[in-house]
């Protein structure tokens, strides 16, 4: 799903990455707990997140995701924006809660890579 | 083999963390995942050592007075080893134990203490030693071959 789209279905305000919304991101991950994104995130995912802090960023950076999306209004100071601006790190805010934010999403298609993969495996075992 | 031959050089590092620095807490790691990606190492054994050297930095960050960071990458092989002078773990046994977090309400605000640190360089690590003095500190060494792990 291009991040114009997210931006889009879910009302976002955009504070960083206006130019890269042509970019694709493969799944999502909601998450406030850093090192839960770093267990379960894939990469070139999108970050659901509450976390407002410059970890936010830089567990995106370390976990190779895409792009973050601060939920419930929440905006990440100056220096969190500077270091997604220095790792190309797209941010945007939605007024919408962790929950509905994702449940959005996933209506609209983006879902967890992982567990498309179990869904097929599963279907075929059926068959 | 290409991203293997790719790799021509020789890192030696040392870097220094500071405990309950929790703005700077992940610098190294930013610091070690830019290198290593400049040594060319394939994207995804990088993304696997960033993974283990954040955990171990945050845990010094969280639970350590200062640490430090002994970082070696050959065409073969990325080793390191984490050391910190701090309050040691009493079991390692349940630390390793995913979701288990002895974390503070100050370090959860902060977005630590999922209680994956320890399970995360388990899983992303092909080889990972663990060695604790309560009271003293603690000794994490972790090695990742250059090839890619197949799961």
């Amino acid at each position: 799903m291009k991040l114009r789209e997210i931006k889009e279905i879910l009302d976002c305000e955009i504070l960083f990455g206006e130019e890269n919304l042509e970019e694709e991101v493969s799944s999502a991950c909601g998450c406030d707990l850093m090192s839960d994104v770093l267990a379960f995130a894939q990469v070139g995912s999108l970050l659901l997140t509450g976390l407002i802090n410059i970890q936010s960023v830089r567990t995106t950076y370390i976990a190779n995701s895409k792009a973050i999306v601060y939920v419930r209004g929440k905006r990440p100071d100056e220096e969190t924006v500077h270091l997604a601006k220095e790792k190309g790190i797209p941010l945007m805010s939605t007024k919408l809660r962790l929950y509905d934010a994702c449940g959005k999403l996933y209506l609209k298609g983006l879902r967890n890579a992982s567990e498309e993969a179990k869904l097929t495996s599963a279907r075929k075992e059926i068959v | 083999m290409k991203n293997f031959m790719m790799v021509q050089s020789i890192e030696v590092k040392q870097y220094k963390i500071t405990g309950r620095d929790f703005k700077n807490a992940g610098r190294v790691s930013e610091e070690i995942k830019m290198l290593l990606e400049q040594m060319k190492f394939n994207p995804e054994i990088v993304r696997r050592a960033s993974i283990c050297i954040f955990e171990a930095e945050m845990n010094v960050v969280m639970y350590a007075q200062k640490g430090v960071v002994d970082f070696l990458a050959t065409p073969e092989k990325i080793e390191i080893v984490v050391r910190d002078i701090g309050i040691g773990i009493p079991d390692i046994e349940k630390a390793m134990q995913p979701g288990y977090s002895t974390a503070t309400e100050e370090m959860r605000e902060m977005g630590f203490g999922a209680g994956m640190g320890l399970p995360n360089i388990k899983e992303n690590a092909d080889c990972f030693e663990i060695a604790s003095d309560v009271g003293k500190g603690t000794r994490l060494t972790i090695i990742l071959n250059s090839k890619v792990k197949n799961k």
